[in-house]
Formats: C-alpha cells, structure tokens, sequence
C-alpha cells in the first residue's frame, strides 16, 4: 500500500492505520465486483444460481476484520461473500464456487454456490438449513475455551434465521458457559418475503441478548468503522473470558433474495429506489476520500486491480474442469467402504446434462 | 479377564479413552455428578472435572451441534443422549450437518464425534422410553451406525468408535445394560467398525440379527436345534457400513434367511438387510427372504400384556426359523 503506516485523524480513532482502511474499502469493493460478476453470469446462462451478499458488504468487513485469520474461526451463510474474502478466500475461490469445479475450494462443486466454507482459513462448511451453523461455531468456542487456545469464534445469519432454536440453544449454552462467542445477525429487514415485523415480536434481534444475560448491540451496518469498532469490543470481551456478544447490524438487501427470485412482488418500488442511500460502499468511499486517506490516484489503481482481478477469476474459474463422476463417491467417510455399492451405472458414465434452470431456492 | 456388565464396559472405556486421550469429553443430561441416568458415565465427573465432562442443558440439538464444532476445533466429543427415542430434536444436526460435513466440504472438514444412546423395549418403557431408532439413521450416507450385544464387543466398537474419523451412533439396548454379562478383557483391542460376527455356526437357516435380538436369535437357535434345525447366527454389530460378505457368505451356505429386528417392521434396518439378501445372494435362496420384527404400531405400549405381545422374543424368532426352515 502506497500510505504505508500512515496514520490520519480517522485511522486513528478506531486505532488502525490507513493501509489498514484502504485494505478493508479495496475487500467490501472487491465483494461488490464479485458479487456483480456473478449477476452477470447468471444472466448470461453461466452458472445456473446466484445468492448475493450486495448491501451486506460494509457490516461483514467491519464486523471480520478484528478476528484473526487462521487463528480465529467463522462459521459464515449465504450471504457471506465479504466475509469469506476478509477472513482470506480470493475472488479465485469464491468465483470457483459459482461454477461449482472439481478445484472449488469450498466443496469441490458439490454444493450450490453460496455455501462456502475453507478449513484453511477457519471457514466453516455451511449448508442451506438456515441456523445449523450457530451451533457449529458455539462448539468451535467450547473447545477453544477446553483447549486454552485463546481463539474467538463468530457466527452470521440473517434476522429471519435467528428465530430457529439453534439459536436460542447455542445462545443458552455460550452464555452459561461464557464461550469466546459472537453472533452477528445481518439484517436486512426480511426473509425472502416476509418483513420483520412478522418474524420478530421485538424491534431488535438484539433485544433478545438480555435473555441470554449477554450484551446485545445494535450497530448501522452501512458504517464500516462503527461496524469494526463493536466487532472489536466483542473479540477483546470474548477473548478476556467475558462471554459471548450478539451484534445485529442493520443492513440492506439490495438485490432479490436470490437468481430465482421475482422481489418487485413484494417488495414496492419506493422500498427499493431508496435503498442505494444506505450502501456502504459509497459512503466508505466518500468517508475515506473526505479523510484523504482514498485518494484518486489509488482509487483509480484499487478500480483497475479489482477488475482485473475479477476478470481473471472468472476466466480461470471458467477453464476449469468440471468434477469427474469417478470422484462422486469419495469422502463419504473418511475411508472407502466397500459395502457402500455404486449404482448400477457406475462411476465412469456422463453426468446428466442440466438445464440450468433455477428451482426457487 | 473379568466379568463384567454390559454397562461397566461402555463405563470403563470412556474412563479409558479420557485417560489415553485429552481431546476427548463427555456431554449430555446429567452425565456430570449424577453420572447419567443408567450411570454410563459414573465417576468420569470425579476424575475428569467440568471442562471435559459437561452437563449440558435440554437441548439435544445444541449438544450434537456444539459436538459437531468443537470436533473440528481438534476435540472427540462424546455426546450422550439420554434416551434415543429424544434424539429427534438434533435430527437435523445428524442428517444435515454431521453426516454430509465432510462430502461436502470434500474432504475439508471431518466430524470425529460419538453419539452414544441407550435405545430398546421391554422395559415397561412405554412409546418414548422404548424405541429402536436405528433405521433413520441406518438410511443416512456418511454416518456410522454401532449396535453392540455383548461388554467385549461394546468395549472394542465403542474405543473403534471414539477413535474414529467419523460420527458414529453408538446405540446401547438398555435391557442389556445390567442383564448382560461377559468377559472383557483388561487389554486395549479394538473392535474394528464394519465387522460382523458369527456367533453361531450352523447349516440350515442364517439368522440376522443385532442388539438384544442377537441374544434371543442365540436363545432360538438352541430351541429348535433340540428339533434338528441348524441354525447360524449372524450378529451384525456394525450396521452401517454393513458387512456384506459375512452375510451373504452365511446366506450362500444355509441358503434360508431370516432377518430379526426390534424395530417397526416397515421400513425397518431389516428390509435393507433382506433386499441386499435377495439381490446379492439370489441363486443361492431356497426360500423366501423373511423377517421377524416389531408390530407396525406407532410406539411399544405400556401394559404388560401389550409390551409382550409388541416385543419380539426368542419364541417369536423361534416360530420364524421353524416356518423358514419348512420350505
Ligand atoms: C430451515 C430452513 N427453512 C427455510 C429455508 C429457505 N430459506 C432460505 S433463506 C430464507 C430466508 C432467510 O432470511 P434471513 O435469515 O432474514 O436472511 P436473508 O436471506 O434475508 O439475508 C429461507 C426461508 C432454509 N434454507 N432453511
């Protein structure tokens, strides 16, 4: 980075320094290009689904960035793309999980885009029942805390999610037991259709943290560094042995729910026209830009490596090979079963050919 | 070698595993000072304290779901569900998340955890202190499936178990838990996973069977043997991944099958176990592939009379071999 270990007035009040800023504006950037690389695709007959993280980008990169890579662990959802780049997967990877190829890292094509996960970077596998990985992180916490590693573990979901036991069960269970635990609810104010005020009794996901005898914080997910700043406050509290924090950042949806969703059904016009006033990623800009910290120069240069960047993922990602049928049964178990018998046609016959045409997931 | 119930043999393995092994904990309903309420884990809470003996709250799925995490924060989490007929509630942490982590992740997360239940009837145990769970979990790709019948063998699967890569259900009939006694030996063998056994030899009629029916199949075995019936019995142990060969090489040689399970008769472990029979071994049948097993009745009664008529027991098996060997 060209600032170095520059410092302005704004790096420092949330005691980072300006690569540092420049590093977290050039990820939510980076997932928006991703994310809109991936509309395109899909529209172009490409890859057959999309679920986009578009509007969520600011609150995940505030919220991950005070865990530490490798060390740390996520347990992300669908939405997750920000997040997953922030905690050390490329636009490769995650451009390799649209196409679902035999190299993608998250599952090696066998799950549909959107579910990421990477052992390597302490990423969780996740699946598409919503919640389940609320309890898959808790636990990363409880052993953490057995094995004295000093780690933290962080889960996301939406608002709507937050309503399933799981959530109710590991928040019980991480509070009692004090667990290095952050839940982050991102909430954009519905599940697919269904606005909040029919999923929750209550104004704030948050409110409920008292339940738990935790502390519940709500924080504007279009502010990258107020985002950064309570992520902070729950990694030292975990890390301390203070117990788990549940963070609701109040974001926005900015596409459908998904490739295979109609939103303008119920969703009116008005809603949708005024969401673009409260994305993050210009208003980081503008609030980097006014602190001197983006300059135009390096944001001409972040613009044209992004791009780049992205161009080559999805070239790459494009040449890849698709997995063989041969692989279809590996990893199973850990060990090949004999008994476990392959159908009658075998392991070596073509694939069925696909349409590509959604099911409305 | 000593004597030992089938409980005190589940007991001094985990006792020994936790020992061998620091990664691995215990958690579960009043596993911690009461020790469980069959007193599985009696004495593990003394030894071992509260960090690797936990007793957690009600929610089984929270105790399979935090198991599945902290196994692959480095951990061997052995999660005790108090009875299997309340394992429902983590149904989906099963089926959705522990069974399918490590296909779909390809390989990159692998879930080394045990679920241990005690499972099974005829103890005046009514519809939810008496069910036979296995076969929604037998159905489940990626999930092992270990129903012991005798200490030695619940103490070699259940340290195969815990050693393992992979989530094992590790169901314990709970008739068995003081009712059966044998030699266990004080060494540290294994049993491996996937093994069937022979406990029986004979020529006529291959009778198959796991659990508490492992034991009535021996029972039935011995009664019509005094009417000239040979009858091998083959006790599965492992129910998935199931051993193929030592069934099929037992159905090849007596040419008659009968499959004796527990559970509801439709849909049961068994009928897998019969179809695999009758595609794998068809040339070999001189009769038809045939099944004893529980009543197809939402749960097993309460009332005596009831419970007797719903348990299958040595003389109903018996009754199955006589029929089968007829043919
Ligand atoms: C257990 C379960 N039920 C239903 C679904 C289908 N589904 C997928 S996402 C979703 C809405 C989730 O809404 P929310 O948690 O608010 O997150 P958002 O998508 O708005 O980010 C639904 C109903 C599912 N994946 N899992």
């Amino acid at each position: 980075m060209t600032t170095g270990s520059a410092q302005s007035d704004l790096a420092a009040s949330v005691g980072l320094t300006d690569a540092d800023l420049i590093a977290m504006y050039r990820t939510v950037a980076l997932a928006r290009a991703v994310d809109e690389r991936m509309w395109i695709l899909n529209r172009a007959g490409r890859i057959p689904f999309v679920i986009s993280g578009q509007g969520h980008e600011g609150a995940q990169v505030g919220l991950a960035w005070p865990l530490e890579r490798k060390k740390d662990w996520i347990a992300p959802f669908y939405r997750s793309i920000a997040t997953c780049l922030a905690f050390g997967m490329s636009a490769q990877d995650i451009l390799m999980a649209q196409y679902a190829k035999a190299a993608d890292p998250s599952s090696g094509g066998r799950q549909m885009p959107g579910h990421y996960g990477n052992a390597e970077n302490h990423l969780v596998s996740l699946s598409s029942p919503v919640a389940t990985q609320m309890l898959h992180a808790v636990g990363i916490a409880l052993a953490a805390r057995i094995r004295k590693t000093g780690q933290v573990a962080m889960t996301s979901m939406g608002e709507g999610s937050s309503n399933q036991g799981d959530v109710h069960e590991g928040l019980n269970f991480a509070a009692i037991h004090r667990l290095p635990f952050i839940l982050v609810v991102e909430n954009n104010g519905s599940a697919i259709s269904v606005p909040a005020s029919q999923e929750l009794a209550t104004e704030h996901v948050a409110d409920r943290a008292s339940g738990y005898g935790i502390p519940g914080v709500v924080v504007d997910g279009s502010d990258v560094l107020a985002c950064y700043a309570a992520g902070r406050e729950a990694v030292e509290r975990a890390r301390r042995g203070d117990g788990p924090t549940l963070i609701e950042a109040k974001v926005i949806r900015l596409t459908a729910h998904s490739s295979d969703d109609q939103q303008t059904k119920y969703r009116p016009e008005q809603e949708l026209a005024g969401l673009k006033a409260m994305d993050a990623l210009p208003q980081f800009r503008s609030q980097l830009a006014e602190a001197g910290v983006l300059t135009e120069a390096v944001e001409v240069r972040l613009n044209a490596e992004i791009k780049a960047e992205v161009h080559a993922a999805t070239e790459y990602a494009e040449a890849q090979p698709d997995p063989e049928p041969s692989t279809a049964m590996q990893w199973v178990y850990a060990e090949e079963w004999p008994s476990e018998t392959p159908p009658p046609w075998g392991l070596t016959g073509p694939g069925t050919s696909h349409d590509g045409s959604g099911g409305g997931h | 070698m000593a004597l030992k119930t089938f409980i005190e043999a589940i007991r001094e393995t985990l006792a020994d595993e936790m020992r061998r092994d620091p990664t691995v904990i215990v958690l579960g309903e009043d596993v911690g000072k009461k020790g469980g309420v069959f007193l599985a884990t009696d004495g593990l809470w003394a030894e071992f304290g509260d960090d690797r003996v936990i007793d957690t709250p009600l929610t089984e799925s929270m105790i399979v779901g935090t198991s599945i995490g902290a196994s692959m924060n480095g951990l061997r989490p052995v999660a005790e569900i108090q009875f299997a007929d309340f394992i429902f509630p983590a149904f989906n942490q099963i089926l959705s998340e522990a069974a399918r982590m490590r296909y779909r992740s390809n390989n990159g997360f692998g879930v080394p955890m045990t679920i241990r239940a005690p499972y099974g009837g005829g103890v005046h145990g009514a519809l939810y202190h008496s069910q036979s769970v296995e076969a929604f979990f037998t159905h489940i790709p990626g999930l092992k499936i270990v129903i012991p019948s005798t200490p030695y063998d619940a103490r070699g699967l259940l340290r195969s178990s815990i050693r393992d890569d992979d989530p094992v259900l590790f169901f314990e009939h709970k008739k068995m838990y003081r009712s059966v006694r044998g030699d266990v030996p004080d060494t540290d063998y294994t049993i491996p996973l996937g093994r069937a056994a022979v406990t029986r030899a004979g020529s006529r009629v291959t009778v198959i069977a796991y659990g508490l029916m492992a034991h009535y199949a021996l029972e039935a075995a011995d009664v019509v043997m005094d009417e000239g019936i040979s009858v091998e019995v083959v006790d599965l142990r492992t129910l998935r991944p199931i051993d193929k060969e030592t069934v099929l090489n037992s159905v090849r040689k007596t040419g008659k099958c009968l499959v004796v399970y527990e559970d509801n008769r439709f849909g049961g472990y068994g009928a897998e176990v019969a179809a695999i029979v009758a595609e794998e071994a068809f040339d070999y049948l001189d009769g038809p592939v045939t099944r004893i097993a529980g009543p197809d009745v939402p749960g097993v009664p309460y009332n005596h009379v009831l419970e007797d008529w719903f348990m299958v027991n040595p003389e109903k098996i018996a009754d199955g071999i006589r029929k089968l060997a007829a043919y």
